[in-house]
């Protein structure tokens, strides 16, 4: 049917005789080169950027090979970087997937119950994720104030601390204390995400499991879980590749200090690129943290793979 | 195996009642059947018994132990599902083992003992190739066994059976009906098996119920029932072709239906002369002739408007039209007549066992 209309589109067309497959790569055409204007023709732009030296205050601009590269790998602020940023992702991520679940099976509860509140319930778990980052970083930022801020505040009036924790100034408390703003902050989406893949387990396998003997925790175990996976592995990958690149978070908070003990890969990336003005070098970072990035996205989808091939 | 009493069990959902109070036993090892019509309640029934919903009132006793407040995990009953339900993401030997791995740990036996049990099972169903199959990999007519392997593979109480046929093919239903009374043969679990299907009631069941509208109609051996339905459901709801439920005069000497005369059963009821009754007759008692065979006394002519052959019996359904009333009414063509649709036809019931209703209760008169 199809093929035949095209067929006729192809006769009427008269002079350009091209075959099915050149039709096909014309018309995918505007997408492509979109795609390539907006994302392959920046990413090309920087890595052919972390191959030179540019330093445009002295009017330097050459090319140097790997040696950006290999200035990377004895860069110990570089190292640091990364261990902030890998801490942060795994705290994070880890603590957005397990609250996220939380709320995903509390609120799957509820609209079992189809309760009144429960669109409430949805609004007001949505709302972090619906602020604008650098807006609840400062919020935040404000909430964690040692003198005025409510935090102090109210764990001083419950008696939980003697008095005044700069939690933001203090580098133990610091990562932590973005950590607990972009968890805050992203935990929704995880909820979600988890709530859609819950929505989806048809009723009728807990009745089943619940008749075959399964207490709550088996159900969970070996239902809810195993058939929730592929989701599971979708939040790791979208969150992942999101705290890898964390960037306004921390800035807003801390702007990577004290000291340099929060600066994550892109902060330390923006400080070379737009504060010192390395552009060569910075560009390197801002690949090595792509790299990154990707290389744990490639571990998630092999896992998903892995695991789509099991149950299919 | 348990001998199961249903005592004044009621359920509503909200203002609504979906059970009236019902009282029934099934007895240890019986082969029950809940019959009816989509709606009816058969299936909430099955689910308060199961223990996946609590009754508004009432008790349930398994061998006179009360299990009405009890988690299913807690009554030990098995219950096949009309989607079957198995467990995606799992073979049919994990399917199979499941109730197995999730029982109690004081109850819960080794690995390898588990394993044992799945191999007899599935020996037993025929499913020993399948096991490392998904349920997705298997056929309508394989999942249903995987899901009676995985009832069956913890020796349940109670064997409930939610419309398990009900997603098969018409050859694989039967050729399962017959699998499912062999295995209650073999097992002897006492069996409740919901259905809509009346003729699967009929062959299946020991006894059976049959509810319509929250209510319990009839309880009795399906040749009882269909013998003698006790109201105009269950008469028109048993057999196939439904019975016919005519409006009739009470005479002297019969009945008249229309342009149709009937014989008065001899053990009919005393009742008033001139009373309006509804009178059933199975098709099966029915015969069309041709017009001009004048042989049947109290024939009525009509007119075929269908006919259904179903091999060796040829289905008929006429109107007969006396200027004054027109009476629908199947039957069965005479051997060897086979009637043209718009042809005129002879029908009477000479030897047609009749039931008589009374039309405003839909109570059957009279004794039997």
């Amino acid at each position: 049917m199809t093929d035949r209309s095209f067929t006729e589109i192809k006769k009427r067309s008269g002079t350009i005789h091209l075959s099915e497959r050149a039709w096909g790569y014309l018309f995918a055409c505007p997408a492509f080169i979109l795609v390539s204007l907006i994302a392959l023709a920046p990413i090309n732009a920087a890595l052919w950027l972390s191959l030179r030296q540019q330093l445009p205050i002295f009017g330097i601009d050459e090319f140097v090979g790997a040696r950006n590269y290999l200035q990377l790998l004895g860069d110990e602020r570089f190292w640091a970087a990364c261990r902030t940023t890998l801490y942060f992702t795994a705290l994070s991520v880890s603590a957005e997937l397990l609250l996220g679940f939380g709320f995903a099976l509390l609120l799957n509860r509820l609209s079992d119950g189809a309760g009144r509140g429960l669109r409430w319930a949805h609004v007001m778990i949505i709302l972090p994720w619906a602020i604008p980052t650098v807006v609840s970083a400062q919020i935040w930022a404000w909430l964690y104030q040692p003198d005025f801020g409510l935090l102090n505040y109210l764990l001083y009036a419950a008696g939980m601390t003697g008095g005044r924790i700069d939690w933001l100034a203090d580098p133990d408390w610091a990562i932590h204390a973005a950590v607990v703003m972009d968890v805050w902050k992203t935990t929704p989406f995880a909820a979600l995400l988890l709530l859609a893949g819950l929505k989806t387990v048809p009723q009728e396998l807990y009745a089943a499991a619940r008749v075959d003997g399964a207490g709550t925790w088996e159900q969970f175990r070996r239902i809810t879980l195993p058939l929730l996976m592929p989701v599971v592995l979708i939040v790791l990958v979208f969150r992942t590749m999101d705290a890898i690149r964390v960037f306004d978070a921390v800035f807003v908070l801390t702007g990577g200090g004290p000291g340099n003990s929060t600066e994550t890969l892109s902060i330390y990336a923006y400080k070379t690129l737009f504060q010192t003005l390395q552009f060569g070098y910075g560009s390197a970072l801002a690949t090595a943290m792509f790299v990154l990035a990707a290389v744990l996205s490639l571990l998630y989808l092999l896992l998903l793979r892995r695991h789509v091939q099991e149950s299919g | 195996m348990a001998e199961v009493r249903i005592e004044l069990i009621e359920k509503r959902i909200g203002q609504k009642i979906i059970l009236h109070p019902i009282t029934l036993t099934v007895h240890d090892g019986e082969f029950f059947v809940l019959v009816g019509p989509s709606g009816c309640g058969k299936s909430t029934l099955l689910s308060l018994l199961a223990g996946l919903d609590q009754p508004t009132a009432g008790r349930i006793l398994f061998d006179g132990s009360d299990v009405t407040d009890l988690e299913p995990r807690e009554r030990d009953v098995a219950l096949v599902f009309q989607s079957y339900a198995l467990y995606p993401h799992m073979t049919v030997r994990e399917n199979m083992a499941f109730p197995l791995r999730v029982a109690p740990r004081a109850k819960r036996l080794e690995r390898n003992r588990i394993e044992e049990e799945v191999q007899r099972v599935a020996g037993f169903l025929g499913l020993s190739a399948l096991l490392d199959r998904r349920p997705r990999e298997l056929s309508g007519g394989q999942r249903q066994r995987v899901a009676l392997g995985r009832a069956l593979i913890r020796k349940p109480r109670l064997f409930l059976l939610d419309e398990p046929l009900s997603n098969l093919d018409a050859q694989l239903r039967a050729s399962m009906r017959a699998e499912l009374l062999r295995l209650h043969k073999e097992l002897k679990v006492t069996t409740i098996y919901v259905t809509h299907d009346q003729t699967e009631a009929m062959t299946l069941g020991d006894r059976l119920a049959a509810l319509s509208q929250g209510r319990i109609q009839q309880i009795g051996r399906p040749h009882d029932i269909y013998a003698a339905p006790v109201n105009l459901f269950v008469a028109g709801f048993m057999g196939y072709p439904p019975m016919n439920l005519l409006s009739a005069r009470l005479r002297n000497d019969g009945l008249q239906a229309g342009p149709l005369h009937l014989t008065r059963p001899s053990d009919a009821p005393t009742v008033d002369q001139e009373q309006i009754v509804t009178v059933g007759l199975r098709p099966e008692d029915v015969v069309v002739a041709p017009a001009t065979d004048s042989g049947n006394e109290g024939a009525g002519f009509g007119i075929v408007r269908l006919t259904e052959p179903s091999g060796p019996t040829l289905w008929v359904t006429a109107e007969l039209n006396d200027h004054s009333e027109v009476v629908t009414i199947s039957g069965s063509a005479q051997a060897g007549f086979v009637p043209k649709i718009g042809e005129r036809v002879a029908v009477s019931g000479p030897r047609a066992t009749l039931h008589l209703f009374d039309p405003t209760t839909g109570q059957r008169l009279g004794a039997s």
